[in-house]
């Protein structure tokens, strides 16, 4: 489509009706187009003014100790080798400093320092970084470097952690343990108990574009091109390590291939980039392999979780304890919040949620898809399945009789304050119907097809929603093209899209004559993506903006020659505080389990979710049956294995760490309750990026469970997990 | 002996190149390639070889070092950016191009196997601006969202659908004899599930597919 060419305010101003006609609307990916053909450039992609040299980084192959001598003659003198740099020559660096930062945002600028000196932390931390005139000169020089250690005994063995500790706080900030009533006492006298321990496993990411980046110098500036979530994040921590001015740093990011949140913060690629680069005085490149981002690029912690629920005979809760220890590292602390969803989801008068952690010898865990409810409601909501089945009552009921609920209003009952809204019942009710729920036999093991048991699973799905503090800017050119711009990213969420449509809203204007331009951290800094916060905090600050620009045109005769621009911003207004905000969902599932071989597969699942208004169906819905699909993943395959004796992951590749594949996918539906959250924001929407994932895993285990009368609580549900206890 | 000749020419570039940075070495003590270094290097020989490749209907002759993959000599020689790394140990589909109209693995192939053989990109798949059918119906079906296994996924996807018009069969396939094998939702997942998507968009991918199938039949 050309571009509009408009002349008078009239055209863009004509239409304030409040209705949004873009925004719902399921429009295609604006980045479609760059994405089929091959031109979207991702970080390793880009294309700089000089000839980039190519980095290789070689781990440590001990998991903790010392490197006591380390000899890179070999590979310095191998042919198409510029560098060669180890903790001996890296340039010096700011500290990393305590395990804990002072405020829970500092970890994600904090220094991350490489190759600071010779202590080895955890297996495959990089120790050396050869940078090559090619990338088969690095790789071949980084094998001739030879190594030799002083190894510790390590802590590898969650089970045999015999200390845990009380982190000062969760991830995000919230609260470590919190109660009310009197959970042992009225626990101890409920006439049904559930009181069950699930543990669930190291996960990785394993986003399909590799961690990397290219760092150019230009004098005293370094710009780094890399996939990233949150440009702001990369700039702090690159200029805190380097110690160089924030103003120094520029960070490229247009197109990301994928973070679930393991490009938050930045990791040894885009350091090791940045000091080499440096020391070159010529731009360098370099990426993880897929190996390697087991160990560098982030991971979900395990955890071991004891679910106690105590009921009356009606099935109305009164005692809920969730109690939470997952994995650590010695050097830097990660508390997964696994434990808070359960304090907003089920009312009971008597309750108990704590977070203990393990130290291990491991990188430390980050931030994964739904951090908190993705491994916590695999473990509550099978519980709640436990207690249904103990009661002889239908899960949904179960869940009805234990909302939250006070004289009408809805409250959240950790923090006694409203929900924004919550229609998790009617997600229940909308998703039981339209998966044939009642076609469920409340008795496990009974439907049998062939050699085939077949079986029905239901979970709940809650998630918080944030905004994040914001800034936008729009430019109308005198021909009539709104420029929309901010360091936002589209990590796939559709962020170019949605970001196109509010503003094309707000202005009146066609799709076409918007160009939204983002991944740059000279825009106006947003909060990224990541928490699902980013549709609502991005799109705030270009609804504010487009609605300042507007507001300024009416003042004109048309567009001034020299165009026109605005400035927009958001932060969290007072309702975020006066009430709980949440999205909510329910998922069904059915699997078909082989009586000879104990396979497991997901014939079909159907998630039902209020998540407010829904910015583009499209987009919303590809990221829920995501988010659904990574909870196939976690029921099912997904676990890193730490070898016990060394401290490595041990299946890191696509080969031995199995994530859903095609084939493993059978039909998926999804459903939005029609819904609008006019306390979230101006949208009345809700971040739906993680929504999908929690509880999904729950759904399919209990369906597991439905279909064989067989409770695995060891996640993921592997074949060896279920076939002993099979029927013939 | 052309092999040490390059060598002889890339130890002199490297010397010439690294003399701005030897300034830096003085303060910092860094091991940047330095003449001392330069006198043992013929026990790491490189082996290069000159080769022309066909991709996307041009020809290209390279000077290529042997170890090099095909993956890498498009990612990283030619531009071809759009073909994608993500595992380079043929488990994840993300390198996929067709070869001969077949669908390999780039990351699993050293480029100098690959004299003579018609390659096709991502890069090559649509006629000047009209998108390839399959690209088309990936954005309407919304079949990727961060984009970065889709490439590939297309590339397979069209060595896909020649395989089945070929009659091969699938793990899928309930009757191997049959002449035609109906392209099914679960012929195309077992058939794609060499293609990993982190952002899980499988179900899109199918659709995507199908309907592409279902409108070169037409
Ligand atoms: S990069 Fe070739 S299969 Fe993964
Ligand atoms: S679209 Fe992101 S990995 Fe497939």
């Amino acid at each position: 489509m050309a571009e509009r060419n408009m002349t008078s305010n009239d055209q863009i101003a004509s239409k304030n009706g409040p209705g949004f006609q873009q925004i719902g609307q399921p429009l295609d990916r604006i980045d479609g187009r760059a994405k089929v053909t091959g031109a979207a450039r991702y970080g390793y992609e880009h294309i700089v003014s000089d000839k980039c040299a190519f980095g290789y980084i070689l781990g440590a192959s001990i998991g903790r100790g010392r490197i006591v001598a380390i000899d890179a003659q070999a590979a310095t003198k191998s042919p198409g080798v510029l560098l060669v740099m180890t903790h001996k020559n890296a340039p010096a660096q700011a500290r990393f400093g305590e395990p804990t930062t002072a405020t829970p945002r500092e970890v994600f600028t904090r220094p991350r320092p490489v190759l600071g000196d010779a202590h080895i932390r955890y297996f495959d931390q990089p120790i050396a970084l050869v940078v090559g005139e090619t990338f088969e000169a690095a790789r071949a020089a980084a094998g001739s470097i030879d190594v030799r250690y002083e190894r510790l005994q390590g802590d590898f063995e969650p089970e045999l952690c015999a200390a845990t500790y009380r982190p000062e706080r969760t991830n995000a900030g919230f609260a470590t343990d919190t109660s009310a009533g009197g959970f042992a006492k009225a626990f101890a006298q409920a006439p049904v108990k559930v009181d069950a321990t699930y543990t669930t496993a190291f996960e990785s990411h394993n986003p399909m574009e590799p961690h990397a980046a290219i760092a150019q110098w230009e004098g005293d500036r370094v710009t780094i091109y890399t996939g990233t979530q949150t440009l702001a994040n990369v700039r702090a921590c690159v200029a805190g390590t380097l110690q160089i001015p924030l103003d120094s740093v520029r960070v490229v990011s247009p197109f990301i291939g994928g973070g679930f949140g393991s490009k938050l913060i930045a990791h040894a690629d885009i350091m090791l980039a940045a000091l080499a680069a440096r020391v070159l005085q010529r731009p360098v490149k370099v990426a993880m392999t897929r190996q390697q981002m087991f160990a560098n690029a982030g991971h979900r912690p395990l955890s071991i979780q004891q679910v106690r629920l105590g009921a009356d005979r009606d099935g109305k809760l009164i005692a809920i304890g969730h109690e939470v220890c997952s994995s650590t590292a010695r050097f830097e602390e990660f508390t997964e919040q696994t434990g808070v969803f359960t304090r907003s989801l089920y009312a009971a008068d008597h309750r108990v949620t704590r977070h203990r952690l393990m130290r291990l010898d491991t990188n430390r865990g980050e931030w994964m898809r739904a951090p908190g409810e993705a491994p916590g409601m695999l473990a509550v909501e099978s519980a709640m399945d436990e207690l249904a089945h103990a009661l002889q009552l239908d899960p949904i009921e179960l869940r009805i009789r234990n909302e939250p609920n006070l004289d009408g209003t809805s409250l959240d009952p950790d923090r006694g304050i409203p929900f924004s809204s919550r229609n998790l019942i009617e997600c229940m009710r909308r998703g039981a119907r339209l998966f044939g729920w009642e076609r469920r036999s409340a008795r496990p093991g009974a439907i049998r097809e062939g050699r085939k048991l077949i079986g029905h699973g239901m979970a709940a799905a809650i998630r918080p929603n944030y905004i994040g503090p914001s800034r936008a800017r729009v430019v109308l050119e005198p021909r009539g093209t709104l420029r929309v711009q901010l360091d936002m990213t589209d990590i796939g969420t559709g962020t170019y899209t949605i970001l196109t449509q509010i503003a094309a809203d707000v202005m009146q204007m066609p799709p076409a004559s918007i160009k939204v331009e983002l991944g740059d951290s000279q825009l106006p800094t947003t909060a990224g993506s990541g928490g699902s916060w980013g549709a609502a905090s991005a799109g705030s600050a270009v609804h504010d903006a487009c609605t300042k620009l507007k507001r300024q045109l009416l003042d004109l005769p048309g567009i001034p020659p020299g165009g026109l621009q605005a400035e927009g911003s958001v932060t969290r207004s007072a309702e975020y505080d006066r009430y709980s905000q949440h999205a909510f969902g329910a998922h069904f599932a059915e699997v078909a389990v082989d009586l000879d071989t104990a396979e497991i597969r997901v014939r079909r699942m159907l998630g039902a979710f209020a998540a407010g208004r829904i910015l583009n169906p499209k987009t919303a819905r590809s990221q829920i049956v995501g988010g659904m699909i990574w909870g196939i993943g976690a029921a099912l395959m997904e676990q890193t294995l730490l070898d016990p004796l060394h401290g490595a992951f041990i299946n890191h590749d696509l080969a031995e760490y199995h994530i859903p594949v095609n084939a493993d996918v059978g039909q998926i539906d999804t459903v939005f309750i029609e819904e609008v959250d006019e306390r979230a924001n101006v949208f009345g929407s809700k971040g739906i990026g993680e929504l999908g994932i929690c509880g999904a895993g729950a759904a399919v285990a209990n369906a597991v469970f439905n279909a064989t009368g067989i409770r695995v609580r060891e996640f993921p549900i592997t074949l060896e997990k279920l076939l002993p206890f099979l029927p013939g | 002996m052309s092999e040490q000749d390059d060598n002889a020419l890339l130890t002199r570039r490297a010397l010439l190149e690294g003399s701005a940075a030897s300034a830096l070495l003085l303060t910092t003590g860094m091991p940047l390639r330095s003449e001392a270094a330069a006198a043992d290097e013929v026990s790491f020989a490189v082996h290069t070889n000159v080769v022309t490749l066909r991709i996307n209907a041009h020809d290209s002759t390279l000077n290529l070092d042997s170890r090099t993959t095909l993956l890498d000599v498009l990612r990283h020689q030619l531009g071809l950016t759009g073909v994608k790394k993500g595992c380079d140990h043929g488990q994840c589909g993300a390198c996929t191009v067709l070869v001969n109209g077949r669908r390999i693995n780039a990351c699993l192939t050293l480029a100098v196997m690959h004299e003579n053989d018609e390659i096709t990109t991502i890069e090559g798949l649509a006629s000047g601006e009209r998108l390839h059918p399959l690209q088309s119906a990936f954005i309407a079906h919304d079949g990727f969202q961060c984009g970065y296994c889709t490439p590939g996924q297309i590339c397979s996807a069209a060595g896909m659908l020649e395989e089945a018009r070929r009659g091969w069969p699938s793990h899928a396939t309930h009757n191997l004899c049959a002449a035609n094998i109906p392209l099914t939702d679960e012929e195309i997942r077992e058939r794609m599930s060499g293609n990993l998507c982190r952002c899980a968009a499988y179900p899109n991918i199918v659709k995507a597919i199908a309907a592409a199938a279902h409108e070169a039949r037409q």
